[in-house]
């Protein structure tokens, strides 16, 4: 792949992390892609800091991992000196600090999500470069280009949980649709008060977009169905 | 990951050398007005061409008598910010009665910038900072490579070109706050007709000798009715 040094580097994935009423839903697809291979097909990009803080991860699957990596050594050390949960806060100001500090070898953009005991849910977007900004909702990868558009519309403040998780898994979807350095399936994390569910979406599962087909498994079955056939 | 090597490589070459930005801001525009200093900024941070995050701060209050407006990559802003916050705890921790106005707040900043800049590793972004202290205001501006000066009034990036030009024409001593903030606005306009990276969000902030006040994000109305706008080609048709 030819990179152009001059303009931020797109990302394969498809991330996106957002709030609602007593926690966060992050959400991700599953595609791991080298070059036009896609070297696996079912990837986890949700990956767990504490029990409280996820990260959702895009770009170099190298770097994001290394990065989650260290981040969740210093905070199982951080969680024993301070003897309670960490908050999403320091999880994903330690993202930055290695992110800023390594700006000019990394290439990640990842997505802190989680819930502690003061603030509640909490997003927070740590894009290329090291910038954090927390934010009711975050989208990332190279997918979330074709979301900004769909979220600028869809997006409501004080969602229900299952209006959250809905919302993420449409939303990844249709990246998934049109971007491809996305695919596979769509998975969720919910994190609230009371803990953490994962949850799996295939492609049986989402409602199909425009000019996408019904899947079948065979012509055979088509061509010796009851019905007439339509154009 | 391939990098761009400047120089002569030292043991540690590009464990440190900024190349290019990411999440960038646009213009800061700044102004002496009668009773201390208004800066004006969009809330806006653009990723290359896309206009990603449409809510982000950037003036912040520096003490208790400097505001600091960034334009240039947000996360070396952010970084700024810390350094400062360091600058000002240990300032205060003296508890002698002293705190460090703008004008040793700007000389500091300029110092770290032209510093980073002799090492080839910019902290990439264009500041303005001003502020009053025992009535007396102050407005410079300091960039990634170390050029800094103070005047009546500054801008960064397209502020420069398109803001300048109006405030030297329509700037006036002891200018009450409406007449500033209509100014300033005047700016901000022409910045959103003209400058690509702007959005119609934008937030005023104010520091006099009694504090500083952060006025809520707000939009301006722009104007299309120019006949021209509606029908360009009129009495010219087949023409662009």
């Amino acid at each position: 792949m030819d990179l152009n040094f001059n303009a931020p580097h797109s990302m394969g994935t498809t991330i996106v992390g957002v709030t609602y009423n007593g926690g966060v839903v992050l959400g991700a697809d599953s595609r791991t892609s080298t070059g036009v291979y896609v070297a696996n097909r079912a990837s986890d990009k949700i990956t767990q800091l504490t029990d409280n803080v996820y990260v959702c991860r895009s770009g170099s699957a190298a770097d994001s991992q290394i990065v989650s990596d260290y981040v969740r050594y210093f905070l199982h050390q951080h969680t024993i000196q301070l003897g309670q949960p960490a908050t999403v806060k320091v999880a994903a100001n330690l993202i930055r600090l290695l992110s800023y500090s390594n700006k000019n070898m990394l290439e990640t953009g990842l997505i802190v999500g989680g819930w502690d005991k003061y603030v509640g849910g909490k997003i927070y977007s740590v894009p290329l470069g090291g910038t954090i900004l927390e934010q009711p909702f975050a989208i990332g990868g190279s997918g979330s280009a074709y979301l900004y558009g769909f979220f600028d519309q869809a997006w409501k403040e004080g969602m229900t949980k299952d209006e959250a998780e809905k919302l993420v898994v449409k939303a990844v979807s249709l990246a998934i649709a049109r971007d491809g350095a996305s695919g596979g399936v769509v998975r969720t994390v919910i994190i609230d008060s009371e803990g953490v569910t994962r949850n799996f979406y295939p492609g049986e599962t989402h409602p199909l977009w425009h000019e996408e087909l019904e899947p079948t498994t065979s012509l055979l079955d088509i061509l010796s169905a009851p019905e007439p056939m339509n154009t | 990951m391939t990098s761009v090597q400047g120089l002569v490589a030292s043991p540690d070459a590009d464990s440190q050398r900024t190349l290019y930005p990411y999440v960038t801001g646009t213009s800061v525009v700044g102004v002496k007005y009668k009773d201390g200093i208004l800066l004006a900024a969009d809330t806006g941070a653009s990723y290359g061409s896309t206009l990603r995050y449409k809510s982000v701060e950037r003036i912040k209050a520096i003490g208790k008598h400097s505001l600091l407006g960034a334009s240039g990559e947000i996360s070396d802003f952010q970084e700024i910010l810390r350094y400062l916050d360091e600058l000002i705890i240990y300032d205060d921790m003296w508890d002698d009665g002293n705190s460090l106005g703008p004008k040793e707040v700007h000389n500091y900043l300029n110092r770290v910038m032209y510093n980073r800049r002799n090492k080839f590793n910019p902290l990439w972004n264009s500041l303005v900072l001003g502020g009053v202290k025992n009535g007396e205001k102050y407005l410079g501006t300091v960039n990634m490579i170390g050029v800094h000066y103070e005047d009546n009034h500054v801008a960064t990036g397209f502020g420069n070109h398109l803001a300048r030009p109006i405030l030297r024409d329509e700037w006036k001593e002891d200018m009450s706050f409406e007449d500033a903030v209509k100014l300033l606005e005047k700016c901000m306009l022409v910045l959103l007709y003209r400058d690509r990276s702007a959005i119609n969000k934008m937030q005023i902030a104010k520091i006099t000798d009694e504090g500083t006040t952060f006025y809520p994000a707000y939009s301006l109305k722009t104007f299309w009715g120019f006949s021209s706008f509606a029908n360009p080609t009129k009495g010219a048709e087949g023409s662009w």
